[in-house]
C-alpha cells in the first residue's frame, strides 16, 4: 500500500510545533480507527474467563486459538452447528458467478449504450441510475413474488440473478464512462473494416478494458461479499452467506455469549474484503471516484 | 446521420442492427419489470388491504393511516430524521478534517489513509457486531474505564432507549468519513498550486485558506460525499439488525427494517408497502435535484 510520495510546492521545514501537531492528530485518529478491530483481534484469542474480568483492550493473558477454531467449524446457528465455514463457502458459491456476470453484463450493456446510439438508450439509461440510488425495499417484495412464480427464490441461480440485477447500473455506469474516454473514430475503424458489434468488442475495446474491469471486480467483490439484506431475502436456507450466518451466530445465541467466538467469527468475515482493500489499495479508491464522481 | 435516415424513412428497407438491440435486452427488461414494475407494485400494494399475501383490492389510503398511526413507524422515521443529520454532518466533519491533515504533506500518507478507510470496506454486519460488543455495557468499554479507576464512569448509550441512536451514529461515522475523506482529498490534490503560492504571499492563515477559498471550490465533492452518505442513509438496515435489533424495545427501529419486518415477519404486506412508498417519495424528492444537474442535464449538453 505504500505509494511513492512526489515532492511538489513548498520543503517540508524542521519538526515546528504546527508539523507536531499535525502528526500527532493523524496519530491519534488513526489509532481511534484501530481500536474498534484491536478490541476484536484481541478477543478472539482470549478465553471466556478472561473475557470476564472486562479488560477489553488489553493484551490475552492465556493465548488460545480455539475460538478461532470453534468459529470456524463449530459455532452453532440455530440447531445446525458446522461453524461459519458453511457460510464462507456460499458466499464464495454466490460470489463467483455474481461477480462474472455482472460484469460481463455490465460491459456489454455499457459498450452498447456508448457506441450504438439507440433510440430510448438514454432514457434507459436514466431509469437505471436512478434505480441505483432507491433502497431494495422498495422492489424487495415484488420481486420475491415474481422469483417465486418462476422458481428461482430461495436458490443460487435466484441470488446470483438477484446480485446482477442490482449490480447493473452501476457497472454499466463504470462500463459507459470509460469507454466514453475512449475515442469514438477508434469505434469507426474496426466498423469499417468490417468488424460486427461482437468482434469491436471482442478485439478491440475488451482488450482495452482491463483497467476498469479491475476497478469493477474490486467493486462487485466487495459489495457482493458484505452483502446482507438480499442474500437473507432471496438465497434460502442452504446458500445463506457468511454475513447472514454471522449475524445468526452472534445474535441468536442462548445463554451466554461466546465473544471470543463472535469476534473470531466477524473478523473471519471481514477477511476477505479486508485483504482486497489492503491488496488493492488506490484501485479501491478509485472505484469510489469512478462511481461518485462524475456520471 | 444513418440512424436518422433510417427512422425518417421507414419505407426504404434497411439492415436492422439487432446485435446492439439484443445487448440492450437485458438491461431493459431489467428496467421496465424489476425498477420500474417492482416499484409500481409496491406503490399498488400500499393501496390494498394485502396482510401475508398480495391482494388486488382497493383500500383507499387506510394503510397510510394505519402507518403514521403506528408507534413502531413514527419511531423509525424520527430515528432515521436523527440520525441522518447526525451521520452526514459529523461524517464530513470528520472527513474533511483527516482529508485537510493528510494534505499537509505527511510522511507514512499511505499508511494513515489505509487506516481511515478500511472500515468502509468491510460489511456493515461487521461493524455492528464489533461495536455491539466493544460498547457492551457489562465487558466493554465502560467496565474497562471503571478498571482504570473511574468506577462511576458510565456510558451504557447502546442498551438507553434515549441514546441508542447515536450509537449507531458513532458506529457508522466510524465506518463512513474514510470514504468523504478519499473522495475529498482527491478535490483538495486537485487545487491549482499557484493557488497556494498566491495565498502564502498575501500571508493568510492557512486555516482561513482552507474555510474560504478551497472549501468552496471542493463543493462539488462535498456535494458528492453528501449524496453517497445519504443514500446510505436512506439504506441504512444491516447495522441495525447487527448492533441493536432495533432495540432496547423498539427505540432504534429505522424505516428500511420496518419494512422488511411487515413484509418477511409480521405478515404485514399492505402496511410494509405504504412505508416503502413514503421512503420512496422522500429519497426521490430529496435525490431529484442532484441526479437532476449531475446526469441528466449534463447528458443533454453534451
Amino acid at each position: 500500500m505504500a505509494k511513492p510520495i512526489v515532492p511538489q510546492g513548498r520543503k517540508p521545514g524542521r519538526l515546528s510545533p504546527s508539523r507536531v501537531g499535525v502528526y500527532a492528530v493523524l496519530v491519534v485518529s488513526a489509532l481511534l480507527f484501530l481500536t474498534p478491530f484491536w478490541v476484536m483481534l484481541v478477543t478472539s484469542f482470549k478465553t471466556m474467563n478472561e473475557i470476564r474480568l472486562g479488560h477489553i483492550m488489553s493484551w490475552p493473558d492465556a493465548f488460545t486459538f480455539e475460538p478461532w477454531v470453534k468459529a470456524w467449524s463449530s459455532a452453532c446457528t440455530g440447531l445446525a452447528c458446522n461453524g461459519i465455514q458453511v457460510g464462507f463457502l456460499n458466499s464464495v458459491r454466490i460470489l463467483i458467478p455474481s461477480v462474472i456476470f455482472s460484469i460481463a453484463l455490465g460491459a456489454v450493456t455499457g459498450y452498447a449504450m456508448r457506441f450504438y446510439r439507440l433510440k430510448g438508450s438514454n432514457l434507459l439509461f436514466s431509469i437505471l441510475l436512478i434505480g441505483a440510488f432507491i433502497p431494495y425495499q422498495v422492489f424487495l417484495y415484488p420481486l420475491v413474488r415474481m422469483f417465486s412464480t418462476i422458481g428461482l427464490y430461495d436458490s443460487l441461480a435466484g441470488i446470483v440473478v438477484v446480485h446482477v440485477i442490482f449490480g447493473l447500473p452501476f457497472m454499466t455506469l463504470l462500463f459507459r464512462n470509460y469507454y466514453s474516454s475512449l475515442p469514438m473514430e477508434l469505434f469507426n475503424a474496426a466498423r469499417v473494416d468490417g468488424a460486427g458489434f461482437v468482434q469491436t468488442f471482442r478485439y478491440v475495446f475488451l482488450p482495452m478494458s482491463t483497467p476498469i474491469i479491475i476497478v469493477a471486480t474490486i467493486l462487485q467483490v466487495t459489495g457482493i461479499w458484505n452483502d446482507f439484506i438480499l442474500g437473507l431475502t432471496f438465497a434460502g436456507r442452504d446458500n445463506r452467506p457468511m454475513t447472514v450466518l454471522l449475524n445468526n451466530i452472534v445474535n441468536s445465541t442462548q445463554g451466554e455469549a461466546a465473544y471470543n467466538v463472535d469476534m473470531a467469527a466477524t473478523i473471519l468475515t471481514a477477511l476477505v474484503p479486508l485483504t482486497v482493500y489492503l491488496i488493492s489499495g488506490r484501485w479501491f479508491v478509485r472505484g469510489i471516484a469512478a462511481g461518485a464522481v462524475k456520471g | 446521420m444513418t440512424e436518422a435516415a433510417q427512422t425518417r424513412s421507414p419505407r426504404r428497407k434497411r439492415r436492422i442492427a439487432w446485435a446492439p438491440i439484443l445487448a440492450l435486452a437485458p438491461a431493459a427488461v431489467v428496467a421496465v419489470v424489476v425498477y420500474i414494475g417492482a416499484m409500481l407494485w409496491t406503490v399498488r400494494l400500499s393501496f390494498t388491504n394485502s396482510r401475508m399475501l398480495p391482494l388486488l383490492d382497493y383500500a383507499g389510503l387506510a394503510q397510510y393511516r394505519r402507518l403514521f398511526a403506528t408507534e413502531r413507524f413514527t419511531i423509525s422515521a424520527v430515528n432515521i430524521v436523527i440520525f441522518g443529520v447526525l451521520f452526514i454532518v459529523g461524517a464530513l466533519m470528520l472527513g474533511f478534517l483527516l482529508a485537510v491533515f493528510i494534505d499537509q504533506k505527511v510522511r507514512a500518507e499511505g499508511i494513515f489513509r489505509t487506516i481511515f478507510l478500511y472500515p468502509y470496506s468491510m460489511s456493515f454486519i461487521v461493524t455492528g457486531l464489533a461495536w455491539q460488543w466493544f460498547l457492551n455495557p457489562q465487558l466493554g468499554i465502560q467496565n474497562t474505564v471503571r478498571g482504570f479507576g473511574f468506577p462511576n464512569f458510565t456510558f451504557d448509550w447502546i442498551v438507553n432507549q434515549d441514546r441508542v441512536i447515536y450509537t449507531l451514529v458513532i458506529a457508522a461515522i466510524w465506518q463512513a468519513s474514510g470514504l468523504v475523506m478519499a473522495i475529498l482529498l482527491a478535490g483538495l490534490r486537485g487545487v491549482d498550486a499557484d493557488l497556494w503560492k498566491a495565498t502564502k504571499i498575501d500571508a493568510i492563515p492557512t486555516w482561513r485558506v482552507y474555510l474560504s477559498i478551497i472549501l468552496p471550490l471542493i463543493a462539488p465533492m462535498f456535494v458528492t460525499a453528501s449524496v453517497l452518505l445519504a443514500v446510505a442513509v436512506a439504506k441504512l438496515y444491516d447495522l441495525v439488525v447487527a448492533m441493536t435489533k432495533g432495540g432496547p424495545g423498539i427505540s432504534s427501529e429505522v424505516p428500511a427494517k420496518f419494512i422488511m419486518d411487515n413484509f418477511f415477519e409480521r405478515a404485514n404486506v399492505g402496511l410494509g408497502s405504504a412505508a416503502a412508498t413514503v421512503l420512496l417519495v422522500t429519497v426521490i424528492a430529496i435525490l431529484a435535484p442532484w441526479l437532476y444537474s449531475q446526469h441528466i442535464a449534463n447528458g443533454k449538453a453534451s
